[in-house]
């Protein structure tokens, strides 16, 4: 079977429950689901919220482009990638990654890939929203996320 | 000279001052380094946006693109700050 592929970007919250029974009610192949949750925090209460801002149209592309990526690398029969876009406030998901296969292996690493593909290629910022209400800085993107990258190379 | 769709996100975008534009690029100005000096010399919010060119991404027609990425034949460039999502 051709492996089915869902990417959203989308300003509503996402149910990850729902997500992650979707994928693995897909068939009685699935033997593996990993999914991989990022929720904005406070950072010690410095942060009241965290605004993202995307590249509507290359944001679906380019996360469309990793996805096509992980399904060419690994046996996956599903994946799910949700990114939010908007205000935020602490507790609250930004991105939902969800890999199905028949064994674990293919699973966790396509999950593991697609985050660190995500955190530097996809169209996304975010502005930090500061505890008492004033706009604070936009995040910078930090080095380690490109390091990731290098693991993934062949 | 071509016109192209120019759109700017996150600080770039507070920097120029512009979310979307459409300018008539000359002809000299061919690459994607070419075009951010270009702009660099438009106003000082640009200058401003494009005063560290390492920290400027871009993307032609929805794509990531290198500095000497050529601009013939683009319908949309975008220019924006490392991302940060995830």
């Amino acid at each position: 079977m051709s492996a089915r592929r869902t990417i959203r970007i989308q300003s509503e919250p996402f149910d990850s429950a729902k997500e992650t029974a979707t994928l693995s009610a897909l068939g009685s192949d699935i033997g593996a689901v990993a999914t991989f949750i990022g929720y904005c925090r406070s950072e010690n209460g410095r942060l009241k919220a965290l605004e993202l801002e995307h590249y509507p149209g290359m944001a679906e592309d380019e996360i469309g482009r990793v996805a096509d990526e992980a399904l060419a690398r690994w046996p996956l029969d599903a994946l799910t990638i949700i990114h939010r876009f908007g205000v935020m406030v602490p507790g609250d998901g930004i991105v939902f990654v969800g890999t199905a296969s028949s064994h674990r292996a293919a699973s966790f690493a396509a999950c593991d890939f697609l985050m660190d593909y995500l955190k530097t290629r996809a169209p996304f910022w975010k502005k930090e929203i500061l505890a008492d209400g004033r706009v604070g800085d936009w995040v910078e993107a930090k080095a380690d996320d490109d390091a990731a990258l290098e693991r993934w190379k062949r | 000279m071509s016109e192209i769709k120019l759109v700017y996100f996150a600080w770039v975008r507070e920097r120029t001052g512009c979310a979307e534009e459409t300018l008539t690029v000359p002809s000299t100005v061919r690459t994607i380094a070419d075009l951010a000096q270009f702009l660099s010399t438009r106003d000082e919010g640009y200058a401003h946006a494009f005063e560290q060119p390492k920290l400027v991404r871009a993307a032609i027609d929805r794509t990531h693109v290198k500095p000497d990425a050529l601009i013939e034949g683009a319908r949309e460039i975008a220019f924006f700050p490392p991302m940060t999502g995830g």
